[in-house]
């Protein structure tokens, strides 16, 4: 009977993403605090809150880079609470990194040459890729698509910081993502950069859905259907991004005390 | 991600303006005089430069192309690849032929090598499933305390290592109508198993195994986040690092004929740590080059060093003394001297992109 159940979530009926309770101690620091989020498939999220606030932690969790110390974590139905890191990846979970974390040594488009491969066969094949190759080609057109066309060629230490933040995101989009998990995409980008990235954002097929860390209220408010606020480590408030906006409490906390 | 055009295949077949295909020309003058060389070597050279020099160098450089693999490839400083080879000429002793008759299966070389590689083979999966969840310094010694307990082992277990002595007695074997311990074929014979390491490991190094191996090396967590197994990629890099070592471990016991606890001694582990950094990790030919460096100086370090009137017996110094010279001159080894002095005489040209 499960099984049956689980084909059923796995068709639609499930959520994108669904954390139950999720706890994540450092010690005796508790980083998250018994948080629990839905997020339908499609649905476009920020997650807001000061510095501090278990944001990139819950990110770290969700991709599997370590494990919550307790809670489930269900990715459109299935329960992948204890996958490693490249098991979630190949079911349609992408994400960016705060600090890009890019291979400095290769060169632009081997970049999102591997981030294709790595969600497709051949992953260890000892034969280079033929002229006229699939995943070649996606790789091509991923580059095109972040504006990277330019420096296709060139080692990617030698970038620019916007241009890596670009990177970043393919490295995000290679595939055929479900859900994507963006943390800080803005971050030290100029105001030209930061209206291509609205783009970027906004442009995405409707059917995949996000989370976005951002503390950037222009960008992030702007690419969002829906907001969760969070302080400490717990959930704090969700809602549409107006009513947070709105929100007395919410502008005490966050966007009146300032995040330093 | 559907229904890419596929360029017109006119464009994959037509050969380049010079009538050859696109690889060949490509490939560089240099490169044609090199094979040359090597290829006419037997005409100019005598046996003992043959065999001593190059033979040598080859073996040595393939052993080191095993650590430059990992290490340049997949930033995994492994000091077990000499151990491995080792294992792998003492396999072949153990299933082949040798002096020591009662240990020795005699079985053919065509059984007996492939044996060898295979129990080489495994044995280095066991050593990169030991060593991959660790990193930096503690790779080295993890692998280091694996050598150092394969040399006690050896030299203790009598039963299969037959102790101190080891095998003696062990050659190249006569197949297809050629005598391959006679020095020109073996050195024909080192020479195209070190050509073919080296092209292949280049060749890798722009195919998926191989560029995932240098996506793990720049960023091992990120390569997690875009859906790589990164310990099963790294173990598999020690899989096949460690056949190349191996076929470089038969072929140096067949070279010295024989193999004993020495051959994979500590100092003889540090000797390819030393041969791969002085040569460059950077590039699959760094290997080479400072092998035949090692060669030339352990060959004639020692007439040099009397030929200066200093005791003879120090001649150490001088191998020491130049790895030190080439190390503090380029951290990159001989490669990166060679890479800069390219780059001073093109200033303008692009930098180059990865491993090519």
């Amino acid at each position: 009977m499960s099984s049956v159940a689980e084909r059923l979530s796995a068709t639609g009926t499930a959520n994108a993403l669904e954390l139950r309770g999720i706890t994540r101690l450092f010690g005796a620091l508790a980083a998250l605090t018994d948080v629990t989020i839905s997020v339908r498939p499609g649905e476009r999220r920020a997650v807001l809150g000061s510095n501090g606030a278990g944001k990139t932690t819950l990110f770290n969790c969700i991709t599997g880079d370590f494990l919550p110390t307790s809670g489930t974590i269900r990715f459109f139905g299935e329960d992948i609470t204890s996958f490693p890191p490249h098991e979630r990846i190949r079911r349609g979970l992408r994400r960016t990194y705060q600090i890009s974390l890019l291979f400095k040594g290769l060169t632009v488009v081997d970049n999102v040459y591997l981030a294709c491969r790595g969600v497709s066969r051949g992953r260890f094949s000892l034969l280079r890729p033929r002229r006229g190759d699939a995943i070649r080609a996606a790789a091509e057109s991923l580059v095109e698509a972040v504006h990277l066309t330019g420096v296709r060629d060139r080692l990617v230490g030698e970038l620019a910081y916007g241009q890596q933040r670009q990177l970043e995101i393919a490295l995000a989009l290679a595939g055929a993502p479900r859900f994507v998990l963006f943390d800080e995409p803005a971050a030290g980008l100029s105001p030209t950069e930061r209206s291509e990235l609205v783009e970027i954002l906004t442009a995405l097929p409707r059917h995949i859905g996000y989370v976005i860390i951002e503390h950037d209220m222009d960008v992030a408010l702007r690419v969002v259907e829906s907001v969760t606020m969070m302080h400490n480590g717990r959930i704090f408030k969700e809602g549409a991004p107006q009513e947070i906006e709105d929100d007395p409490e919410v502008q005490d906390l966050y966007l009146g005390g300032g995040h330093g | 991600m559907t229904d890419i055009p596929v360029p017109a295949p006119a464009a994959a077949a037509a050969p380049s303006a010079s009538g050859l295909p696109a690889w060949l020309s490509a490939v560089h003058p240099a490169w044609w005089i090199l094979g040359f060389l090597l290829l006419f070597m037997p005409a100019m050279a005598g046996d003992f430069v043959l065999v001593q020099i190059f033979g040598w160098s080859f073996i040595l450089g393939m052993i080191a192309l095993s650590l430059m693999f990992l290490g340049g490839y997949g930033g995994m400083v492994s000091l077990a690849q000499m151990t491995i080879a080792a294992l792998a000429g003492y396999m072949a002793a153990v299933f082949g032929t040798s002096s020591v008759a009662e240990i020795s299966l005699g079985l053919p070389w065509w059984i007996a090598v492939p044996i060898a590689l295979s129990i080489a083979t495994l044995f280095g999966v066991v050593v990169g499933a030991l060593a991959v969840r660790t990193a930096g310094i503690y790779t080295i010694m993890i692998t280091l305390a694996i050598s150092a307990a394969f040399f006690y082992f050896a030299l203790q277990n009598y039963e299969i290592f037959n102790g101190q002595r080891g095998f003696n007695g062990i050659r190249a074997p006569v197949a297809f109508g050629v005598d391959w311990r006679a020095p020109v074929p073996f050195y024909y014979l080192t020479l195209a198993l070190a050509a073919a390491s080296y092209l292949f490991v280049v060749y890798v190094g722009r195919a998926p195994f191989g560029l995932a191996l240098q996506g793990i090396r720049d960023n091992a967590r990120r390569m997690a986040a875009i859906g790589y197994n990164v310990t099963a990629h790294r173990i598999a890099a020690y899989a096949v690092a460690s056949f190349i070592a191996g076929v470089a471990g038969i072929l140096l016991t067949w070279q010295n004929g024989q193999i004993s606890p020495g051959t994979a001694g500590i100092p003889a582990v540090i000797d390819i740590l030393v041969i791969a950094v002085v040569g460059g990790l950077g590039h699959p030919i760094g290997p080479f080059l400072g092998a035949l460096l090692y060669a030339l100086l352990r060959t004639f370090a020692l007439d040099v060093f009397s030929a200066f009137g200093f005791e003879s017996t120090r001649f150490n110094l001088l191998v020491g003394v130049a790895f030190l010279v080439v190390v503090l001159a380029s951290p990159d080894g001989l490669v990166g001297l060679w890479r800069r002095w390219r780059d001073r005489r093109r200033p303008a040209a692009k930098p180059s992109g990865g491993h090519r």
